[in-house]
C-alpha cells in the first residue's frame, strides 16, 4: 500500500519579463526557500531533490540541474531533473509525490523553472534550427476547430483573458498586472495567431516554484495546514497520426479519469471546489473544461459564459491568474499543482476562495500530447 | 521495498545506417527487448526514457521518440533529461507502489550530430563562470588524470594497460568503436590530447540506444529464468564545482554505493560508466571494488561512450552477467564533470 503524501511547503518567485536581479541559480534558490520556510525546515531536512524545466535551449545550459545542485542544497543527496515537454512542472511534483508514496524518501524538495530572458523562446519553440510556427502556432488551428465545433460566440475566449487578468491582479506573484483589462481592449489587441488576440496570449516570464512534500507523519506534524495529495497520474499520447483529436485529446480523458477514479471523484464540478487548470491561450479553458469533464462536449464555453469558471462562480478557474497571467514555461505546471494545494490549504491569500476543501492542478504540453494532474485535499485520503 | 528484477536488455549495434535517427534505432532495440521476454508494448504499464537536446541541437527531441515506445492509446510515461539510468530509477520508484508490475525504460542519443562533444557537453557547465572558459569535459578529466596520478602514484602506462585490457575484452564486440588488438606501446605513442590524456584514455563519443524491461514480483520469475533482482539502487550528487572537491576521490559514488549495499560484498562484476581512464580508478576505490571483481567486462565506456545511454547500458550489462548465471553484479552511470552525479544499481540472481 503506498505511502500518504502531504504538501507542506510551498514557495513562489515573484515572476516577471526579466527577473535579472537574481541568477538561474538565485532564482530556483528564492522558490525553494520560501517553501522551506513555509514547511518550517532548513535546508538539511531535505532528503532529496526533484528539479524540472522546459528544453535546456530556453536558457542555454543543458542539463541545468548539474549547475543548480549546489545552489539547492543537493551535494551529498539525490538530484533528479525531469522533462515532458510544457506538463513538466506537475510530472515534477508526480515524481517528487512518487518518491514520498515509495518510502523511497520521507521530505522531498521540488522545484521547477523558467528563465526565458536567457534565451529566445519563440526560436526554441520552434524546434531550433528545424524552423516553425512557434507555439501559438501550433495550437490556433485546433482553436479555430473548437470554436467551429462548438459554436462558441467569439467574446468567450477574450472573457477569460480578462478574468484571468483580473484574477492576477489578487497575485502578488503574477507577472501580468493589466488593472484597466476589457474585453474590448482584447478583442481590439492584434492578432498573434488567428484567432488568438495578443491579450489572449500568455506572456514570456521568469519564475520558479517549489514545494516540500512529506510522508503522512510529516503532514501531520507540519506547523501549517498541508494539502493532502488525493491521486496523481501522467497520460503521454502521440502528437500526430490521423484519427487523433487534438481538440479533445484522450490523453488528457484518460488522465483525469485514472486521477479521479484514485480520489473518488464521480461528478468533477460538484466534488472540486477550486481548479488550477493550464491554459496558455484563452481558450484553452473552455475546451480543458469539456476534456477534463467538468463540461458536456461543446458546451465548455457556456461555464465560461455563465461566469461559473469565475472567482464568484460554483467552479472557479485559475485564481492565480494562471498561465495567461504568468507563464515560466517549466514552471507553469508546478505552479497550476502548487496553487490547487494552497486553495486547499487556506494559504492562497487574495485569491484564496473560501473554504476549498479539494482541488484540481493540470498541466500540459507537447502537441497537448503530455499531461499531468494532481488531486489535493484539506483532509487526509 | 517491493522485489523488482530487470528481465530483459536490449542495446542498439554501433553499426547503423548513416542518418539513422534515434526513433529508428529504438524502435527494433525496444521491440527486441520486449520480445525476449514475450512481450510486446501493450503489456507495459509505466514508461520512462532518457535523452537528452542538446546533442541534436533541437528541442523536445524526446517527443520524437514516444513513436518506437507506441503511445498510442495514451500510455503511463515520464521522461528525464538524463542518462537512462535515471530513468531507469524512476520507473523502479513508480513500481514501488504496487499497482502496477512491468515498466519500460529506455536511453537514446546521438553523439554525432552537430558539435562535439567536447564542445557540447561545455554547456552543461555554470553559465557564468564555468562555461565561458571554455572548460570542456576532457580538459576537466585531464585534471582529475593528473590529480589521480599525482595521488596514486600510478603511471599514463597504467592508464593506457587499463585500454588495453577493456578493448581486449571487447574485440569482435557490435557496441565497440575500437579495435581489440591495441597494446600499451603503441598507445602511448600517441599526442596528448589534453595531458596527460591521450585519445584512448577518452572512450569514443557514439550514437546509441538501449531498453530495459522491468518487472515486479513474482511475474518476473514467470518471464524470465533468471531474473536480475535489483537488491539495491542510489543516487547521489557531488558539489558542481570541480574546485570545491577533492577530484581523487568521488563522495557521491561512495555513497551511492553504500546505499545501494555494495558494501555487503560478492559483486562479481562492476560495469562503470568511466568515459575516461581516471575515472575508473576513482570509481573502482569509491565503490571498493577489490581486484576479485570484473570491472567492465564488456569493455565499458572506453571503447564505445553512447551518451545519455552509457550508464543504462552499464546496468543492462550487469543484468546479463546475472541472466548468464552470475549471482551479484553492478551497474553504475554518471553524470556532470567529473563524476559529479553517480548512480549504483546492486543486481543478484536469486535461486
Amino acid at each position: 500500500m503506498a505511502e500518504r503524501c502531504a504538501v507542506v511547503g510551498v514557495g513562489m518567485t515573484k515572476m516577471s519579463k526579466c527577473r535579472d536581479d537574481v541568477s538561474m541559480a538565485g532564482l530556483v534558490r528564492e522558490a525553494a526557500r520560501r517553501a522551506l520556510d513555509d514547511a518550517e525546515m532548513t535546508w538539511a531536512d531535505v532528503e532529496a531533490v526533484v528539479i524540472g524545466t522546459a528544453p535546456d535551449i530556453f536558457e542555454g545550459v543543458m542539463m541545468p540541474e548539474l549547475y543548480l545542485a549546489d545552489a539547492l542544497g543537493a551535494a551529498g543527496k539525490p538530484i533528479m531533473r525531469v522533462h515532458t515537454a510544457g506538463s513538466v512542472g506537475g510530472s515534477t511534483a508526480v515524481v517528487a509525490t512518487h518518491l514520498i508514496e515509495s518510502q523511497v524518501h520521507t521530505r522531498v524538495l521540488t522545484v521547477a523553472f523558467e528563465k526565458q530572458s536567457e534565451g529566445d523562446t519563440n526560436f526554441a519553440f520552434s524546434s531550433g534550427r528545424s524552423g516553425g510556427v512557434g507555439a501559438g502556432g501550433y495550437f490556433a488551428p485546433h482553436i479555430r476547430a473548437y470554436i467551429e465545433r462548438s459554436g462558441a460566440p467569439a467574446y468567450v475566449g477574450p472573457m477569460v483573458a480578462v478574468k484571468d487578468r483580473k484574477n492576477a491582479m489578487k497575485n502578488p506573484y503574477a507577472h501580468l498586472q493589466i488593472p484597466d483589462i476589457s474585453i474590448e481592449m482584447v478583442m481590439e489587441s492584434p492578432f498573434v495567431w488567428d484567432p488568438i488576440h495578443r491579450l489572449e496570449s500568455c506572456p514570456t516570464s521568469d519564475g520558479a516554484c517549489a514545494m516540500v512534500l512529506t510522508n503522512e507523519a510529516g503532514g501531520k506534524r507540519a506547523g501549517k495546514a498541508p494539502a493532502w495529495v488525493h491521486g496523481t497520474a501522467v497520460r503521454t499520447e502521440l502528437g500526430w497520426f490521423p484519427g487523433r483529436d487534438p481538440v479533445n485529446p484522450r490523453g488528457g480523458q484518460d488522465c483525469a479519469a485514472d486521477v479521479y477514479r484514485q480520489a473518488g471523484i464521480t461528478d468533477p464540478r460538484q466534488d472540486f471546489d477550486v481548479v488550477e487548470c493550464y491554459v496558455p491561450f484563452s481558450w484553452y479553458e473552455p475546451m480543458w473544461m469539456e476534456n477534463l469533464g467538468f463540461a458536456e462536449v461543446g458546451s465548455g464555453w457556456k461555464l465560461t459564459e455563465s461566469g461559473a469558471t469565475s472567482m464568484e462562480g460554483d467552479i472557479p478557474v485559475n485564481c492565480s491568474g494562471g498561465v495567461l497571467s504568468s507563464n515560466p514555461i517549466g514552471a507553469s505546471g508546478m505552479l497550476r499543482f502548487a496553487e490547487a494545494a494552497q486553495q486547499v490549504r487556506g494559504l492562497a491569500g487574495e485569491h484564496q476562495i473560501d473554504g476549498a476543501r479539494r482541488a484540481l492542478g493540470h498541466a500540459y504540453g507537447g502537441a497537448a500530447q503530455y499531461f499531468s494532474m494532481w488531486v489535493v485535499g484539506a483532509e487526509a485520503p | 521495498m517491493r522485489d523488482v528484477a530487470i528481465v530483459s536488455f536490449a542495446q542498439a549495434p554501433l553499426e547503423q545506417p548513416e542518418g539513422q535517427t534515434e526513433t529508428l534505432m529504438l524502435l527494433p532495440t525496444i521491440t527486441e527487448a520486449l520480445a525476449a521476454v514475450g512481450m510486446t508494448r501493450r503489456d507495459v504499464e509505466f514508461t520512462c526514457s532518457g535523452s537528452a537536446d542538446y546533442l541534436t541541437g533541437g528541442t523536445f527531441t524526446f517527443v520524437q521518440m514516444l513513436e518506437a515506445a507506441g503511445a498510442w492509446p495514451p500510455i503511463s510515461e515520464s521522461h528525464v533529461e538524463m542518462d537512462g539510468a535515471w530513468a531507469l530509477y524512476e520507473a523502479w520508484v513508480r513500481l514501488q507502489h504496487g499497482d502496477v508490475d512491468v515498466a519500460l525504460v529506455f536511453a537514446s542519443g546521438r553523439a554525432s550530430l552537430g558539435a562535439s562533444l567536447r564542445e557540447t557537453l561545455t554547456f552543461q557547465l555554470d553559465p557564468y563562470y564555468l562555461a565561458p572558459i571554455g572548460a570542456d569535459y576532457v580538459s576537466l578529466a585531464a585534471l582529475q588524470a593528473q590529480a589521480v596520478l599525482e595521488h596514486t602514484g600510478k603511471t599514463e602506462e597504467d592508464l593506457a594497460r587499463i585500454v588495453v585490457e577493456r578493448r581486449r575484452d571487447a574485440d569482435g564486440s557490435p557496441n565497440s568503436a575500437v579495435p581489440g588488438d591495441a597494446t600499451a606501446d603503441e598507445l602511448l605513442k600517441s599526442d596528448y590530447v589534453v595531458a596527460p590524456l591521450r585519445e584512448h584514455d577518452i572512450g569514443p563519443p557514439v550514437d546509441g540506444a538501449a531498453a530495459i524491461v522491468l518487472v515486479a514480483g513474482d511475474r518476473a520469475r514467470e518471464v524470465c529464468a533468471q531474473p536480475a533482482w535489483i537488491a539495491g539502487i542510489d543516487h547521489r550528487a557531488d558539489p558542481h564545482y570541480p574546485g570545491v572537491r577533492d577530484l581523487t576521490v568521488s563522495r557521491s559514488a561512495r555513497q551511492a554505493g553504500e546505499n545501494a549495499g555494495v558494501g555487503r560484498g560478492g559483486v562479481e562484476v562492476a560495469e562503470l560508466s568511466a568515459v575516461c581512464t581516471p575515472e575508473e580508478l576513482v570509481l573502482a576505490d569509491a565503490l571498493g571494488l577489490g581486484d576479485d571483481v570484473a570491472i567492465n567486462p564488456s569493455g565499458g565506456a572506453l571503447v564505445a561512450n553512447p551518451v545519455m545511454v552509457t550508464g543504462l547500458a552499464r546496468i543492462g550489462e550487469a543484468a546479463e552477467h546475472v541472466f548468464g548465471g552470475g549471482s551479484r553484479a553492478l551497474g553504475h552511470a554518471s553524470s556532470g564533470p567529473c563524476l559529479q552525479q553517480n548512480l549504483v544499481c546492486v543486481l543478484e540472481g536469486r535461486s
